[in-house]
């Protein structure tokens, strides 16, 4: 056995599992008498909903049962709930318009799901459904944020006015107009943040069974967040109790915030299976994730920095509009207000910032968190941005990065929009990245390149972001509806080895290691003696879930608290066995130790003596070695980096290709390096797919055109260059362990790294700014129109 | 997918015959179109008849001719090294379809039968003038293309074999769709006995098309300097979310003169 201990690479233990094919997954679930559902989604974007006649699908062979709103509604199924209130300026609350599960007199979205089909097989419910005939009568659809706030555009819900679900603003708009009346120079840059698919590898499934014998219901979901789903569904949904209703996510194949949303097919096969008194599947297919799977990103910005004549901002003034979608996800209104205008200063100490957003309804997919949610859209508009003003006073990007940076004697970092930051060192990531990026020798790289026909471009992003949400009784301030606590309970079983209990949920991110790791170091134990448990609330006493990279901060740091309550009973524990006095008790490497002797007892010792109880002082201690946790975090954590992309453009076609990408992060204390590198990797692949190829499109009347993979471009190894990763950590001071986190910054750091370098490479071009993605015939009209300019000049 | 009859015949006669028994039955070879059809249900033969037991397969020279099988797949055509060695520029064509699986899978028969807008072999069939035979016929490449997903094929018709004439240069260069990786645009450039035969794949409306105005400007020059005049007319060409027809139009010339600097 190697060093497994807290910063090694240890590998994963669950991928064994995994890669042999081995995992189980959501729809490796069958149970006795399983029956199947299919959803009949719309084809139209917005109409009203006439008759649904489902009498010949309900007479088709196989067929169990075909239900659509109305029966739910007889049922008194409520609408799937929002997580989050945000309120307007006037302090008056967003609209929340109802979101049936089965869509009730209009569908508002391609893809929104009117009635269930459930029948023997997949195959006979896929028949009926086809069997459905629903008398629809078409309205003008609002299909884009500029479509949507048009006067006079289609209404999406006819209680929200213009659309607008919210308008909401953050700072101090008086002091952000004195900043601006004072600065030399206002430097402004409108932008847009492209909508996302998400695609995860595993597509969504979710199994309903109802026990005839004790009235219990259990659901099997691709969820990132069990007990929460069992919270949404069973209290407001469903009208289940907690003690009457499960919720197993087993192995799930990917996230990426997709998976954190009650869904509401999650809803009616466990509504039907109760109904039927028989299991209910329902299995998505690729093309149906596109159309119901929440959708990412979709904002209309405008910015402006307020400088004095050396860059130094004064004042940032943002105004954002951001696409909801047809109906309120989970969490969608807090992703544009909390988790993004509250980003926007950066690593920078821009004294005044203001900030307001338009939340507005449109007649697409809702829109909600997708790895980064908020902060890599303000990461893009201010790196963005940053770069304009380098651009428009010739300031060195570089350099104005550095003067405007948060000095490391700062924190902790009190930013005019309500984060304080507790720790970081952006000049030693930024140096770092510099270095390893040879940014030094890249003007030779880039007159190498035109030598060869290619243009050439280098592009830098210094970020900052927040993980680790967060504190309950700051985001309850906010308008979030529940807490945002994790919960970790852990077993020392007699013989010593140990199972974890915890709320993270893993879909991807090694917390079997991770977390094993942690928990071997600490209590002395080799990990492969520690097993993680998630992902069930049969079995964890609550969670939170993983999401907004706050496993290892948050679900960690429980984890830290419950191992303490161990150590600290085991001593007591000690003490008496050695007859010692438990101040006298130390704890090291898995052995308790009465200081200055050679006396010692090993933590199987204790435990064995905990549940076994005959020499043991009973009068004052319970038996056993069990303890729960619940860490309630103190701030968020900042994770921040700086990101460096080299790229080539061939101007013949405007293909780029992306030569190099440099991510330097500051993610706290490194558990596991690999599985850090893993993380990044990950996110800067989904960083350049942003940047580069993917984009879901409407067209104007609302139908999804990048609905398959055929036509929604998805990175691929060969988008990619090798990326190198590195860290420079300074701890986080609020947690036990001093992490941070690190499964988003890849995603947030890239983008404007890569259309910084974008722009690098077509500045003959007299081109300030291209929105995402940048993709070859975008480039191409770009460099046509710069041709003629230049042969002019 | 909806239900339907599967027969898997043991001849070439065979398989003709389930066809002609059955106006709606379709034939299916590697199935790498047909079968995501399927699953989309948006198709509904009564009959699927596989081609996968009826022999052709297979590579032989003869003379200045390659045949290859109809059933041969991407993956053999682009290994075999008598093809690398007579016209490479089939073989780069044939390792650049779709990805590993497909190429195991697809065939070349497959592919021109279905005479996808967007496919490769079309092209390549085209320009270097190449004979389908069939069960019944032989058919000029020329008259063999009739617009997008159809040809001269008749129902109880199959593709036995493709025969293509050695040429003297070729090349192949491809623009693909950066999500579903078939051609926006792939331009295939031959010199051959009986002239220059240009063929572009997924900008026509229409299909795989023979560009008459670069194979003019070819004839006497087969280098890449001269078509630097000629331009592609943008009308009849495709437009989508990934390629306007005015962009296709211009990597037409991009994609013929990179074929042409290779193929010189």
């Amino acid at each position: 056995m190697g060093f497994e201990g807290i910063g090694a690479a240890v590998r994963r233990k669950e991928d064994f599992r995994f890669l042999s094919g081995r995992g189980n997954y959501t729809d490796d679930i069958n149970r006795p008498g399983q029956l199947y559902a299919v959803i009949k989604r719309s084809d139209r974007p917005h109409a009203t909903i006439g008759e649904i006649d489902t009498k010949a699908a309900a007479k088709a062979p196989g067929v169990a049962a075909v239900f659509t709103g109305a029966d739910l509604a007889a049922d008194n199924v409520g609408g799937l709930p929002c997580g989050w209130q945000i309120h307007n300026k006037d302090g008056s609350p967003m609209v929340e318009p109802p979101h049936p599960v089965l869509a009730i007199g209009k569908v508002r979205h391609v893809g929104d799901p009117v009635a269930v089909v459930i029948a023997t097989t997949k195959q006979a419910a896929k028949d009926a459904a086809e069997l459905i005939v629903i008398d629809y009568q078409d309205l003008p659809a609002a299909a884009s944020l500029a479509e949507a706030v048009k006067p006079g555009a289609a209404l999406v819900h006819d209680d929200a006015a213009g659309n607008v679900c919210y308008d909401w603003h953050i700072g101090d708009k008086a002091a952000m107009e004195a900043a601006f009346a004072g600065a030399d120079r206002v430097v402004k840059l409108e932008l847009e943040n492209n909508r996302l698919i998400p695609n995860a590898m595993e597509p969504r499934a979710a199994v309903g069974d109802f026990d005839t014998s004790s009235g219990d219901f259990t659901l099997f979901t691709t969820s990132q967040n069990p007990h929460v789903i069992r919270l949404l569904m069973g209290a407001f949904v469903l009208h289940i109790p907690e003690n009457k209703l499960r919720v197993v996510a087993p192995d799930v194949g990917g996230g990426f915030g997709s998976k954190i949303y009650h869904y509401a097919e999650e809803a009616i096969v466990t509504w039907a299976a109760g109904k039927l008194r028989k299991p209910v599947k329902w299995t998505a297919e690729r093309n149906e994730s596109f159309m119901s799977d929440a959708h990412g990103r979709d904002h209309v910005s405008t910015a402006e920095m307020a400088i004095d004549k050396d860059g130094h901002f004064l004042g940032l003034r943002v105004h954002t509009l951001a696409n909801m979608g047809a109906y309120l996800s989970t969490f969608a209104p807090c992703v544009p207000t909390y988790l993004y205008a509250t980003l926007l200063a950066g690593v920078y100490k821009t004294p005044v910032i203001y900030c307001e957003v338009k939340a507005i309804f449109t007649n697409t997919v809702p829109v909600d968190a997708y790895r980064g949610a908020g902060r890599p859209e303000a990461t893009f508009l201010l790196e963005r941005l940053v770069d304009a003003v380098a651009h428009d006073t010739g300031i060195d990007k570089v350099e104005l990065r550095r003067r405007n940076f948060i000095p490391n004697d700062a924190f902790p970092y009190q930013t005019p929009v309500a984060l304080q930051y507790d720790s970081g060192d952006y000049t030693a990531t930024l140096n770092a990245a510099l270095k390893a990026a040879d940014h030094a020798g890249f003007e030779a790289r880039r007159t190498k390149a035109v030598a060869g026909g290619k243009l050439r471009g280098i592009g830098v992003s210094t970020y900052l972001e927040a993980c680790g949400i967060a504190p309950s009784a700051v985001v309850g301030s906010l308008g979030a509806r529940a807490g945002l606590y994790e919960v970790a309970n852990i077993k020392v079983h007699p013989t010593g080895s140990v199972t974890v209990y915890t709320g993270s949920h893993s879909h991807g991110q090694g917390h079997e290691t991770t977390f094993a790791q942690l928990v071997a170091s600490q209590l002395g134990v080799p990990i492969d003696q520690v097993d993680i448990v998630h992902g069930d609330t049969a079995k964890i006493p609550f969670g939170m879930g993983t999401y907004g990279s706050r496993s290892l901060a948050v679900g960690g740091s429980a984890m830290v608290k419950s191992m303490d309550k161990i150590i600290a009973k085991g001593k007591k524990i000690a003490a008496h066995l050695m007859e010692a006095s438990v101040d006298d008790i130390e704890f090291k490497d898995g052995k308790f130790t009465v200081a200055g002797t050679d006396k010692e007892k090993t933590l199987t010792d204790i435990s064995l003596a905990a549940y076994v109880p005959h020499n043991y002082p009973i009068e004052e201690l319970e038996p056993g070695l069990d303890e729960t946790s619940f860490y309630d975090p103190k701030n968020f954590t900042f994770p921040g980096g700086c990101h460096i992309a080299e790229i080539e453009i061939d101007p013949d076609t405007g293909v780029i290709s992306v030569e190099s990408f440099v991510a330097v992060d500051d993610v706290g204390r490194v558990i596991n390096p690999m599985i850090v590198e893993g993380q990044v990797q990950g996110g800067v692949a989904q960083g350049i797919g942003q940047a580069l190829l993917e984009a879901a499109i409407y067209d104007s009347a609302g139908q999804l055109l990048s609905g398959s993979m055929m036509d929604y471009t998805m990175p691929r190894a060969d988008n990619l260059p090798n990326i190198t990763v590195g860290t420079e950590s300074t701890l986080c001071t609020h947690n036990p362990l001093g992490v941070k986190g690190c499964g988003e910054v890849g995603a947030i750091g890239s983008p404007p790294a890569i259309i910084n370098a974008v722009i690098d490479a077509l500045k003959d071009y007299g081109v300030r700014h291209i929105d995402m993605p940048a993709s070859a015939p975008k480039i191409w009209s770009i460099i046509q129109a710069g041709r003629p300019k230049m042969a002019a000049e | 997918m909806y239900d339907f009859a599967y027969q898997k015949p043991g001849s070439v006669a065979d398989a003709a015959a389930a066809l002609a028994a059955d106006p709606e039955a379709k034939a299916m070879a590697g199935g790498m179109t047909l079968i995501p059809v399927l699953k989309q249900r948006l198709n509904k033969p009564t009959v699927v008849v596989d081609l996968a037991k009826t022999g052709m397969t297979g590579i032989t020279v003869s003379g200045n001719t390659v045949t290859i099988g109809a059933m041969t797949t991407h993956a053999s055509v682009a290994g075999n090294a008598e093809v690398k060695a007579k016209i490479p520029a089939l073989a780069h064509l044939a390792a650049h379809i779709g990805d590993e699986q497909v190429r195991h899978r697809g065939t070349i028969g497959g592919s021109l039968a279905n005479n996808d807008p967007s496919a490769d072999y079309p092209s390549a069939v085209l320009a270097l003038g190449a004979t389908i035979k069939t069960n019944k016929r032989e058919i000029k490449a020329d008259d063999f293309f009739q617009g997008m997903f159809t040809t001269a094929l008749g129902q109880d018709e199959i593709i036995t074999a493709v025969t293509f004439p050695i040429p003297e240069k070729a090349a192949y260069e491809k623009f693909p769709n950066p999500a579903s990786r078939y051609a926006i645009v792939g331009v295939f450039v031959a010199k051959t006995a009986g002239g220059v035969r240009i063929a572009v794949t997924g900008a026509g409306q229409g299909g795989v098309f023979r560009h008459t105005a670069m194979e003019t400007a070819l004839a006497s020059n087969f280098s890449a300097g001269a078509i630097s005049g000629v331009t592609t007319p943008a009308d009849g060409l495709n437009g989508d979310i990934h390629a306007s027809a005015e962009y296709r139009a211009h990597l037409v010339g991009v994609m013929a003169k990179r074929a042409l600097a290779k193929a010189s």
